[in-house]
């Protein structure tokens, strides 16, 4: 049986050409529109190409900073009007930096587009770096940096990072920057970065909701049209990155912990990679399907040692990490790494039972409808069909790029990225007694 | 608001159905009035565990076999334990609903509880609460309410103590379920694409067959007047400190509780349905404590329950202030609600913030089913509909009355987590 949307409403309500509303504005900018007068909200979301790709390893942390720093005042609002203007009416926009871009986010109710566009628009393209509240967010940034250091999973994914990506290569690095730097960055940094990088070129607007297509169209016009950034530079390209050659093992000791953090895995495929969808359905198997896939079943359910035991494929524009996600007993790593292995070991040495594989591609097909349901869905769904270039009738050929997806591919795209040889293991938590490989 | 239909069948299960055809989706809660308020010492952490137990098979659905039923078809499931109430969910494309009420009926009274898989999630359970006390904040949270309830059973956190988690068994397990699981106390709320006749016929066929069952007797353990402030102090490893201030708070069918609600607003920053989607920057706490740069975050926290509960306060310390200006700092704030009325800019504030969060938090059938499940627990699941109407009502007058009732320090228990040196803590780095 072929997995298939399973009615014609469901296929009807999956966003598509026919009713996503796509313009090109001359200075660069997409903007794509999907209607749906059932909601009384509207959600607008996007990015501009700027991100910690872009910043020096010296001033690692500068993307995150500019980035938080824009929403503290502009040359038309001060700080209080800014957030006032906002939450009077129920909205809310978030500005944040990722590794490739800056991204955005908001939601208002319908009527409250135009202020949303509008303060988006001075955020980006107007903001002043006042003094005082540039340095009452650094102290914010800092508390927020030393709280991160007793998280568990994130000095393991942190320490993780640092072990499959080489040094010189943007993703060794956190995108939250690190305690020093952040320390020693001017208001000349910030400012600088956003002379140099924020433009229009390659943003994406998306707009989904109580909103006519052309008027939303017509407002990114407004507060955007005439936008122009000739020193914007363009994408640079990564330096390469190597499967590992062995296996590694680091541990960060974090006193007074109760369970350790295991983060164990690889550099996987790009979103661009021929043997994504392979990969992506492979991860789906061993991590994610009925409660968190064979791993769940074998860790958590089988054995009992673990609350969550997942895996999780990046498959961002670059190779990001592949890897498997468990919180355990710190008396039981060795039986969980060990667990982990077995799973590991199957996905790569047998191929996927055709039962898995209709399970699995059913999944993936029929969860459409669910993450579709809210306007941030579509949104969300819609951005990415623009950023990775898969064409607006991406999802509703989603089933046939499944269903072509045999169990081979599947084990071809394991064995590419993964060896139970080769990976990087990170734990954070409690000192540990033993070997845990 | 769309109609909503109330049907309590023979077996005096309740049942509510709401028609949403905006998307091709259904949503189907089942909630239990069980929670860990019904549990007493020594079995603190048993409604949450029976709620995993549930996902381990019946005859019809032997274990790890729902998992794979559910997500083949694009749904997804879940459930968690609150205070008051146990709650099962499936959100499934509209045409596989049928599997969601499926499982619900067969669960309720089916449920296996083998003692091999009984013992395998007992270390399940014992790791959830080891990742919780992975977070510093956890431990001042169960301290907080361990000072501020001594008699009653909110006083344990839904995990439940470690020392429970080790010695229950299962049978104490399975006594827990069938004293509580039967559809009369039970409340089933859909929510999604469907018609309502042709659905309630469905509901009826599979769930008024399953008995009735005699309702077990309430553990009921009211926390008596507090007397005074009381204080906890939590020393453990980390690097970062908290202040929690815990005031003795109405419940939710009080008439003062959205009073509660609409000062909460004001001083901390939206809240109730849909209120998480709304910042906090111009709160009053946001602009005492974080724009004096005295903490970096901040937020109150009030919760609809059906005894008596706490209205919360919490701000994370900025890097190199002390515990003293930030408690000296909230208590002007308190201080402030008591001597002066808030301005009439606020109020309108607030109660357009309650319109906007109400508007978001009706567009997801997950969502409105679970507070429709979760209103009619607590009074009626008209209460949902209403909430933003309820805070409309509210004047500057009643929020002053009220911080000035409940926001004193001897009905209030405060907390500082103090973070000892670790060796994770220092400003590392390469």
């Amino acid at each position: 049986m072929a997995a298939q949307f399973s009615s014609s409403a469901i296929l009807s309500a999956i966003p598509g050409p026919e009713d996503i509303i796509r313009r090109e504005l001359p200075n660069g900018i997409t903007v794509l529109v999907r209607e749906n007068f059932n909601a009384q909200s509207v959600v607008l979301t996007g990015s501009l190409v700027a991100g910690a790709v872009f910043e020096s390893p010296e001033k690692q942390g500068l993307v995150g900073f500019a980035t938080s720093s824009l929403m503290r005042g502009t040359k038309n609002r001060e700080f209080t009007q800014i957030h006032e203007e906002l939450e009077g009416v129920g909205a809310n926009l978030r500005i944040g930096g990722g590794m490739h871009e800056v991204s955005f986010g908001g939601k208002s109710l319908g009527e409250d587009l135009p202020l949303l566009m509008d303060i988006l628009s001075d955020a980006l393209r107007y903001p002043s770096f006042p003094e005082g509240q540039v340095e009452r967010l650094r102290g914010e940034i800092l508390t927020g940096l030393k709280i991160r250091l007793q998280n568990t999973r994130y000095m393991a994914s942190r320490q993780f990072a640092r072990m499959i990506y080489p040094p010189e290569h943007p993703y060794h690095r956190f995108a939250d920057g690190e305690f020093e730097r952040i320390k020693s960055m001017t208001i000349e940094d910030l400012r600088g970065f956003h002379q140099r990088q924020f433009g229009p070129l390659g943003m994406i607007v998306v707009v989904v909701g109580n909103v006519k297509a052309d008027d939303a169209v017509a407002l990114v016009g407004q507060f955007f049209g005439d936008w122009a950034n000739p020193g914007q530079q363009p994408h640079p390209t990564l330096p390469p990155v190597n499967s590992p050659a062995e296996v590694s093992y680091a541990s960060v000791v974090i006193p007074g912990k109760s369970q350790s953090d295991i983060v164990l895995g690889v550099p996987g495929p790009s979103r661009y990679a021929d043997d994504f969808q392979a990969a992506r359905l492979a991860n789906n198997v061993l991590g994610v399907f009925g409660m968190m896939g064979r791993l769940g079943k074998n860790v958590r359910e089988e054995k009992g040692l673990a609350y969550y035991s997942y895996s999780q494929l990046e498959g961002g524009p670059g190779p990001g990490a592949w890897r498997v996600i468990a919180g355990v007993d710190p008396s039981s790593v060795k039986l969980a790494v060990e667990g982990i292995k077995v799973e590991l070991d199957r996905m790569l040495n047998e191929p996927v039972s055709a039962d898995d594989l209709e399970d699995n591609k059913m999944n993936l097909v029929g969860s459409l409808p669910l993450q579709l349901e809210s306007n941030e869905g579509v949104a969300g769904s819609i951005y990415n069909m623009e950023y990775y270039g898969l064409g607006l009738d991406y999802l509703r050929r989603y089933a046939d790029t499944m269903n072509t997806l045999q169990a081979s591919q599947l084990q071809e795209a394991m064995r590419r990225y993964w060896s139970t040889d080769a990976f990087a293991l990170a734990i954070a938590g409690p000192e540990l007694e033993g070997p845990v490989l | 608001m769309e109609k909503i239909t109330r049907h309590e069948l023979s077996n005096g299960m309740v049942i509510l159905l709401k028609e949403v055809h905006s998307a091709p989706v259904i949503s189907w809660w089942v909630m239990y009035r069980v929670g860990s308020r019904n549990e007493p010492t020594g079995k603190t952490g048993i409604s949450h565990w029976v709620e995993h137990m549930m996902f381990k098979g019946t005859d019809e659905f032997p274990a790890g076999s729902l998992d794979r039923l559910v997500d083949r078809v694009g749904g997804t499931w879940n459930a968690h334990t609150f205070l008051d109430h146990t709650a099962y969910y499936e959100t499934m494309p509209a045409d596989q609903i049928d599997l969601a009420l499926r499982i619900e009926a067969d669960r309720m009274i089916n449920a296996h509880f083998d003692p091999d898989e009984t013992e395998s999630e007992r270390t399940v359970i014992i790791s959830e609460r080891q990742g919780s006390e992975n977070s510093p904040s956890f431990w001042l949270d169960e301290e907080i309410h361990a000072a501020a309830f001594r008699v009653h059973p909110y006083h344990h956190q839904i995990i439940g103590d470690m020392t429970d988690l080790k010695s229950m068994t299962r049978d104490d397990l399975y006594g827990h379920y069938r004293q509580n699981y039967m559809p009369n106390n039970a409340i089933g709320v859909m929510v999604g694409a469907f018609d309502t006749e042709e659905m309630l016929a469905k509901i009826r066929a599979l769930y008024e067959g399953i008995p009735a069952g005699q309702l077990p007797r309430e553990f009921h353990r009211e926390e008596p007047e507090q007397r005074g402030e009381r204080r906890v102090m939590v020393e453990r490893e980390g690097n970062a400190s908290f202040v929690t201030l815990a005031y003795r708070a109405p419940a939710a069918s009080h008439e003062d509780w959205f009073k509660l609600a609409a000062l909460d607003s004001i001083l901390g920053g939206p809240s109730g349905p849909g209120g998480g989607n709304i910042g906090s920057k111009t709160s009053r706490l946001y602009k005492a404590l974080v724009e004096k740069e005295l903490a970096v975050s901040t937020s109150g926290g009030i919760s609809m329950t059906i005894d008596p509960y706490l209205y919360t306060i919490d701000a994370t310390l900025r890097d190199g202030r002390t515990h003293e200006e930030v408690q000296v700092a909230l208590d002007a704030e308190i201080s402030r609600l008591h001597e002066e009325l808030v301005s009439e800019v606020e109020l309108a504030k607030a109660k357009k913030q309650a319109r906007a969060a109400f508007a978001y938090s009706n567009e997801g059938v997950t969502g409105q089913a679970f507070w429709l499940a979760y209103s009619e627990h607590i009074e009626s699941y008209r209460l949902f509909g209403e909430y933003p109407e309820r805070l409309q009502a509210v004047t500057a007058e009643d929020i002053q009355e009220v911080a000035r009732k409940y926001l004193q320090p001897s009905r209030r228990t405060v907390g500082w987590f103090i973070p000892i040196e670790s060796n994770g803590a220092e400003g590392e780095d390469e």
